[in-house]
């Protein structure tokens, strides 16, 4: 396998981190989990990347973009690797 | 709120209520030490509580609410609670301890038990490793199945209130 082109920071069992799992899959996207904990405080990680504690966040190495929550992160992927958009699809 | 629809775990084909709940024997954590415990061994009838792993959120919420509702305590003591996840015996001292919880907890790090009982969760983004889905099993005497609840849904958490009920027909 190439190297993960996504990163996903996300939590276990989190269903807004599952939707965008779902995403990254239907787009055939290669990415790599990295599970936080559930204490916000103990996501120094996640904050060092996007300024925030939430989760899910991305950080795509192919476009640059860093970004976090579900929709935000959803629109993101379909806009960028939907059908039509900019970096694949028909 | 954002609108999200709960992933759907495949179908499986767990152990359901008029079956003898498969035996086992795996380390059961208490306070103070761990040893390993036969299922057949614990006095019925029995709650046997399957959960994701320790420290994953689930978990802590099924715990802190059996813990609040005092199962297997005060009206509810004709009943014995255990739990099950792929934790260490290390892990679950943590756990219990954390929680102020008085409830013994098996150690399962294969999963071989939760294969047993068709509660078994390959996890994605973690590669070998799998764990339980949220189960609750309410064993009579000679293990046979009063109640089976699992989880069809990520995530997903017992109808506690259904379960109180059927503990108490026990």
């Amino acid at each position: 396998m190439s190297d993960p082109q996504i990163t996903l920071y996300r939590l276990q069992a989190c269903p807004y981190c599952e939707r965008v799992v779902r995403k990254l899959k239907q787009y055939d996207l290669n990415y790599e989990s990295r599970f936080v904990e559930p204490m916000h405080s103990d996501r120094n990680a996640v904050a060092r990347l996007t300024g925030k504690r939430s989760v899910p966040a991305i950080r795509d190495e192919t476009t640059g973009v860093t970004m976090s929550e579900s929709g935000n992160i959803v629109d993101y992927l379909d806009r960028t690797y939907g059908e039509g958009g900019a970096a694949g699809g028909a | 709120m954002v609108e999200f629809e709960v992933v759907d775990l495949p179908e499986t084909d767990h152990v359901e209520t008029g079956e003898t709940a498969p035996e086992f024997a795996r380390p059961l954590v208490g306070e103070e030490y761990w040893t390993d415990v036969s299922l057949s061994d614990i006095d019925s009838p029995v709650a046997l509580v399957f959960f994701p792993m320790d420290g994953a959120f689930p978990a802590t919420y099924m715990w802190n609410e059996i813990r609040d509702r005092e199962w297997g305590h005060g009206s509810s003591d004709h009943v014995t609670v255990v739990g099950v996840s792929v934790s260490t015996p290390y892990e679950h001292r943590t756990f219990i301890g954390e929680r102020g919880m008085d409830y013994e907890l098996f150690s399962d790090p294969s999963a071989a038990v939760g294969e047993a009982y068709g509660v078994v969760h390959d996890l994605d983004g973690m590669s070998g490793v799998r764990e339980h889905r949220p189960a609750v099993f309410l064993l009579d005497d000679d293990r046979a199945v009063e109640y089976a609840w699992v989880a069809a849904e990520w995530p997903d958490f017992p109808d506690y209130d259904e379960v109180e009920s059927r503990i108490d027909r026990l």
